[in-house]
């Protein structure tokens, strides 16, 4: 008999006014009632919607229904038939805009909760003895997968369940890309991470950090001289946007990824790391996205007074997903909505002082399909702020695109790749933010997964 | 890890080691840095190369004692090893086509200026070399220098050691003199820089300077080592650290380098304690 609630079970959380002040995780995850209780509400539907929309084609209704049963493992088991990192999924994907927007309860009612129940059924996999993979018998064929985030992971681990000897090459010295040093650990916890990683390990992938390709080693290099036969690049989309306004160099001024990876992979929050961090008391963030958001909250929790959200458009048109944007208000963040920063202002010693916006107002739709923001004549205001944090946007990094010949890539730095994965280079395989510019962390995996299969066949057919 | 093979301690506050890095070695060219981590809860921090051995696959860096990670660094001894060292980063110094060149370092910015020099030297460039320090007690690499100079400068604030005044004092004289220069690749202290820059831009030479700002990956990832040269912003991890000396504003970098001062120096003080601790 079907849960027939017309909402999702609530997500047990952690006070706001307890964790704007930690890094320790916001959400708690269900027990297993609240999942058995949460899996009834799937009618199971033949034409499965939500798979339709899930960028891995992670068998939903299957694995929700092994959840009704109560067999966790065997829900486990579906998810990573096409989802290798559930636990880092069941946490960051937007389900509202992909696998949850098609649910047929979400018609009258809210969508059956299909993220948390992938959360609850990664850790109940990870908190219960989870078994140790056993490395599959080597094929002999040596593969590259430049870059260790999602696209890199996922690519990474398929490949050698086939068989293949894969060395996966990080730039900086711990792997995950922007789930370390992007992703705070009060959304992803770091341990979550590091399982994965050591997941891979187990299966025989030799990870090697400190390895920034393109400069210690050209690709070139790497499959002329060090013999491997193919190479995925997934360096993602770590380059960061400014706004090109006066002001942007003063101290005091980050761009999010700065701030972020001072925060996430130096450690920069605690006491006993030797990173430092600017602990602001009025910081403004300019971007509405959720690494604006995740900035934002991080500011909070490094002790600002104030952190003030400056977005150009309307709460509707917010980037973010919505749980974060509401996790980000229950802690204290305020939104400056329609504000436009058109200048940083500095103090006698180049401090940050306060940043000069203007208010907008929505106009006709652009490109996107937004509503365009236009200016409003004399509207002019000051913001006190003594840090600014820019999220305004990323590109892919030019290290590689650079230093490898004939890699064709995009006006905008993105390397050009098919649907398929394959780039102009033969070998040469690329996913993820490096192709498409900044995007989530499931189509990164979604195309890591897609180009490790093309490397299975074109290894096979050489 | 990367193992410290030689230790050598050069005046009172500055210190080269020798690391075991052969992928370093393999690719390192003057003018490139590594960035560093001496242990997992390390900061990450860009020195530049300042010797390199590819056979021995060793790349030297030489740095000076400002903070509590430099502090830590020069208590490790040959034999210990460093958490991390990457690179070789940034873009070479380019040398092609110089037949004359002055080569100006102030104080450990010489660590990072004789590489260029013996580059130089190596390919046959006349080179003029004007180094400064501010006293006899902190002159490094005079040595070094004499071996890969043509001619060779020795400055000191007070007099101590070669003459007194600062390079750019050497600089004007030698052109006023009538030396004609291709280009001057000064590297040292951002004010040396600027004034250094501001003399040049005079007699309408080319300059090339080396920037050292804060960083934290050194791949173009953070922009926390971003600059203002000719109006434009750069990235000095990626895009220099070589810069054209008559358009960076030096002005701004300053204030940028101060951003953690106090930050730094209480955290300098600590790790000091720390050690005396030790000690005891």
């Amino acid at each position: 008999m079907p849960n027939m609630s017309l909402t999702k079970q609530p997500m047990p959380s952690r006070e706001p006014s307890v964790r704007r002040r930690d890094f320790d995780e916001v959400a708690l995850g269900y027990t297993a009632e609240q999942a058995i209780d949460e899996a009834k509400r799937c009618l199971n539907c033949k034409n499965k919607p939500c798979v339709s929309k899930c960028p891995v084609q992670v068998d939903i209704p299957s694995f929700i229904a092994r959840v009704a049963e109560g067999d966790f493992e065997g829900a486990y088991a579906i998810i990573t038939r096409s989802n290798s990192l559930p636990a880092v999924c069941g946490r960051v994907c937007p389900q509202e805009k992909q696998c949850e927007s098609q649910c047929v309860r979400g018609i009258k009612g809210e969508a059956v909760a299909i993220g948390r129940l992938e959360r609850y059924v990664a850790d109940w996999h990870n908190a219960h003895g989870a078994t140790v993979p056993t490395a599959v018998a080597p094929n002999g064929h040596k593969v590259a997968v430049v870059g260790s985030g999602p696209a890199g992971l996922a690519c990474a681990g398929d490949l050698v369940k086939k068989g293949y000897d894969v060395t996966l090459f990080e730039a900086l010295h711990l792997a995950g890309g922007v789930l370390v040093y992007g992703i705070p650990e009060f959304r992803l916890p770091k341990a979550i991470v590091q399982q994965e990683i050591d997941t891979l390990k187990a299966l025989g992938v030799h990870v090697q950090t400190n390895m920034v390709i393109g400069r210690v080693l050209s690709i070139d290099e790497l499959m002329n001289e060090q013999g491997f036969e193919a190479v995925f690049i997934g360096s993602g989309a770590g380059l960061p946007r400014f706004m090109n306004i006066p002001g942007e160099n003063l101290s005091g001024v980050y761009s999010a990824n700065e701030f972020l990876t001072r925060v996430n992979l130096m450690k920069a929050y605690r006491e006993d790391s030797d990173t430092p961090i600017y602990r602001a008391k009025r910081v403004a963030v300019v971007g509405g996205g959720n690494v604006a958001m995740d900035a934002a909250r991080c500011a909070m929790r490094l002790g600002a007074d104030s952190v003030t959200i400056v977005y150009r458009r309307s709460r509707t048109e917010l980037p973010a997903r919505a749980e974060e944007v509401e996790h980000a208000e229950e802690e204290g963040i305020e939104f400056k909505l329609l504000s436009n920063p058109i200048e940083i202002l500095g103090d006698e010693n180049h401090r940050v002082c306060g940043i000069r916006c203007v208010e907008m107002e929505l106009g006709e739709p652009d490109a996107s399909g937004r509503r365009r923001p236009v200016v409003k004549p004399d509207s002019a205001f000051v913001l006190d702020a003594d840090c600014v944090i820019m999220a305004v946007g990323t590109s892919p990094n030019p290290l590689i695109k650079s230093t490898t010949a004939d890699l064709q890539t995009q006006s905008w730095g993105g390397i050009v790749a098919d649907e398929k994965g394959r780039t102009s280079r033969e070998g040469v395989y690329a996913g993820g933010d490096a192709v498409t510019g900044a995007a989530t962390v499931i189509l990164a995996m979604g195309a890591g997964k897609t180009a490790a299969a093309s490397i299975d066949e074109y290894i096979r057919n050489k | 890890m990367f193992e410290i093979l030689k230790r050598k301690q050069l005046n009172p506050s500055v210190v080269r080691i020798d690391v075991a890095a052969p992928l370093v070695a393999h690719k390192a060219q003057p003018g490139q840095f590594i960035i560093l981590r001496t242990d997992e809860r390390g900061e990450r921090i860009p020195l530049t190369i300042a010797d390199f051995d590819r056979e021995a696959g060793t790349v030297a860096v030489i740095f000076q004692i400002v903070g509590a990670t430099t502090e830590k660094l020069a208590h490790l001894q040959v034999g210990d090893a460093l958490a991390d060292f990457v690179g070789p980063l940034g873009r070479a110094t380019e040398t092609d086509g110089l037949r004359k060149v002055a080569v100006v370092g102030g104080g450990v910015g010489c660590a990072i200026a004789y590489p260029v020099a013996k580059k130089l030297h190596e390919q046959g460039t006349e080179v003029h070399t004007i180094v400064g320090f501010r006293n006899k007690e902190l002159v490094i690499l005079e040595d070094e220098f004499a071996a890969v100079s043509d001619r060779l400068v020795m400055m000191t604030d007070d007099g101590s050691h070669g003459d007194k005044g600062l390079v750019t004092n050497a600089l004007k004289a030698l052109i006023d003199g009538g030396e004609q220069y291709d280009e001057v690749i000064a590297i040292g202290p951002l004010v040396m820089m600027k004034f250094v820059s501001l003399l040049t831009k005079e007699y309408g030479i080319k300059t090339v300077v080396s920037m050292n700002p804060i960083m934290i990956d050194g791949t173009g990832m953070c922009g926390g080592c971003r600059l203002t040269v000719g109006g434009e912003t750069k990235f000095a991890c990626v895009d220099g650290p070589e810069f054209d000396g008559h358009l960076v504003d030096f002005d701004e970098a300053m204030q940028r380098g101060k951003m953690y001062v106090d930050f730094e120096r209480h955290a300098h003080d600590e790790s000091c304690r720390l050690f005396k601790k030790e000690v005891r």
